[in-house]
């Protein structure tokens, strides 16, 4: 099974890489660290040029904020990388035709969506790990401000894609590729949707925005987890500029506890097991 | 009695409500070329499907290679063409049989690829990538993959369907090496003349059922006799091939000058014809 999970796998890596959806993503992924770069580089010398509020660690706030937006971008665009390398993995592949010639041999259905997950999350995790980290040296050599802890920060935003990878890899047993690709950004965007209600609830004291953001999280959670990572990014900024930044657009989220990660995980298997299920049982 | 390499018996499958398969025999023996006739929708694709394990039966037994169509070991037996199937545009035909080989576990190597290639006529296109391809060149490409790991089974889904004449005369001379080295062949075509001229046996199915089989030549009648005389050609449909001596001797006693003589023998199509209308 091995050998086969590394065939399959090698596969659809060297499909990314030969049809240039690495290239692309590399390209414009370039423009967007050059455009953070420029924004970090004004943001900073706007606020010290402000002068200083008094107790307010511009730094901080600056810099939190700003990792904050390299981190929903960059989220963003793992999601649309996950979702491109996975979207037509079995129905579409097989309404083309491309996925029969593969079935028929001695490598089991199993095999084969394993693989592609394997394969499509390695290449989402390298991606938002790199961009995060570079976002994150960006913002520190030029403002001087560092998360205090990176790793957890760029684990939770990996984990989320890769959640995102399941949930694809199940539309794609199915749904046919267009209807798969709307349906796993309507799925983003109404995570992304009940992580905003619950920052609201949060900073207006809402029981009830809360609540329906927390349920939302569980259900959808890459958003629980993108949201950890947001509050692991924050948490340690105390005073004026913590207040500041639990305001702004990227402050406010919520700690969804040590339940997450085993949670996180179980939700991926699940998904798993649903998905080659119902790959298992599909004519092709 | 040896175990045929494809055994399907009273197989049926279901779409919803609709009846692909009403209960279908067929079984096709080592070394035995057999063509799979049906017109359009008749469940021609999803009899194929079935013995390679790519559409689950509702109700019968497959069997191929003596494992159940569509398990490991099965898969392993055999090689399998689909109608409409697709390579990755990026791959080479070299990379594209190379991973095949990975995945049938087939030890053949370069050597391998090479003789696939070389038998399909491809042997100068191993290192051109599929998109660049024409169809007929696929198809052929499609013919190797089918080949890669020496599958006792081998099912074809309109494997000439894109080719031309040169290249349907290729795969004809391809499916009779096969049939010498004791390889069985499910062969599904529209292309009644080719299975006529290749294969050992013809099933023709309607409607998810089976509605004769036989040898090319049992299927097909003797159609008489035709003459070419000054006033035209005339047929004359009871005679028979030992009867063309005698018809002549008297139509020339009767002062006709003959130009040409043919011994009719209905085709496979006329056959077909009549078996796909009288259900």
């Amino acid at each position: 099974m091995t050998d086969d999970l590394r065939t399959i796998a090698g596969y659809a890596l060297r499909e990314a890489l030969r049809r240039r959806v690495l290239s692309v993503v590399v390209i414009l992924t370039l423009g967007f660290l050059a455009l953070y770069w420029l924004g970090v580089r004004e943001a900073f010398d706007e606020v010290q040029s402000l002068g200083g509020v008094p107790d307010l660690e511009e730094e901080t706030l600056v810099g939190a904020t700003l990792i904050g937006l390299a981190m929903f971008v960059t989220l963003f665009l793992g999601v649309v990388l996950a979702v491109f390398l996975t979207l037509s993995a079995v129905r579409g592949d097989a309404e083309r035709g491309l996925l029969q010639p593969l079935v028929v041999r001695p490598v089991g259905r199993t095999t084969l969506l394993l693989a592609r997950f394997l394969a499509a999350s390695a290449v989402c995790i390298a991606y938002v790990e790199i961009v995060l980290a570079t976002a994150v040296v960006i913002t520190g050599a030029t403002g001087g401000w560092w998360p205090s802890d990176p790793v957890l920060v760029g684990m939770g935003l990996g984990a989320a894609v890769v959640i995102v990878v399941g949930i694809s890899l199940l539309g794609s047993t199915v749904l046919s590729t267009t209807a798969n690709g709307i349906a796993v950004f309507m799925v983003f965007g109404a995570g992304l949707a009940a992580g905003l209600l619950g920052q609201m609830g949060e900073a207006l004291g809402s029981h009830t925005l809360s609540r329906i953001a927390s349920i939302a999280s569980w259900a959808l959670p890459f958003e629980a987890l993108y949201q950890s990572a947001l509050h692991t990014l924050t948490a340690d900024i105390t005073g004026v500029a913590g207040v500041a930044v639990r305001l702004g657009p990227f402050g406010g989220a919520q700690e969804a506890g040590a339940a997450l990660w085993p949670y996180a995980l179980a939700y991926l298997l699940a998904t798993g097991a649903i998905a080659d299920l119902a790959f298992r049982r599909r004519d092709l | 009695m040896p175990t045929p390499a494809l055994a399907l018996s009273a197989v049926r499958k279901r779409y919803g409500r609709t009846e692909a398969l009403a209960g279908v025999d067929l079984e096709v023996a080592e070394g035995e070329l057999v063509g799979l006739l049906g017109p359009n929708g008749a469940g021609k694709s999803t009899l194929t499907k079935i013995a390679c394990g790519l559409v689950r039966p509702t109700g019968g037994t497959a069997v191929a290679c003596g494992h159940r169509a569509g398990s490991v070991a099965a898969r392993a037996a055999t090689g399998y063409l689909a109608e409409l199937f697709r390579f990755p545009g990026w791959a080479t035909a070299d990379e594209l049989l190379e991973l095949h080989q990975r995945l049938a576990r087939s030890d053949g190597g370069p050597a391998e690829r090479g003789e696939l290639l070389e038998l399909v006529g491809l042997a100068d296109a191993r290192t051109r990538s599929v998109e660049t391809m024409s169809k007929g060149m696929q198809q052929r490409l499609g013919i190797a993959q089918a080949l890669i790991g020496s599958p006792r089974l081998v099912l074809l889904d309109e494997p000439t369907s894109a080719l031309d004449p040169a290249g349907r005369r290729l795969v004809r001379g391809i499916l009779e090496g096969m049939r010498e080295r004791g390889v069985a062949v499910l062969l599904n075509s529209h292309l009644l003349s080719e299975v006529e001229l290749v294969c050992d046996r013809v099933v023709i199915i309607a409607r998810g059922r089976t509605v004769t089989e036989g040898a090319p030549e049992a299927l097909t009648r003797a159609g008489g006799v035709e003459v070419d005389l000054d006033g035209g050609t005339r047929h004359f449909p009871d005679a028979r091939r030992e009867d063309v001596p005698e018809l002549i001797a008297r139509l020339v006693a009767d002062g006709e000058q003959i130009y040409g003589v043919r011994v009719v023998r209905e085709t496979l199509e006329d056959a077909y014809l009549e078996a796909v209308e009288a259900r």
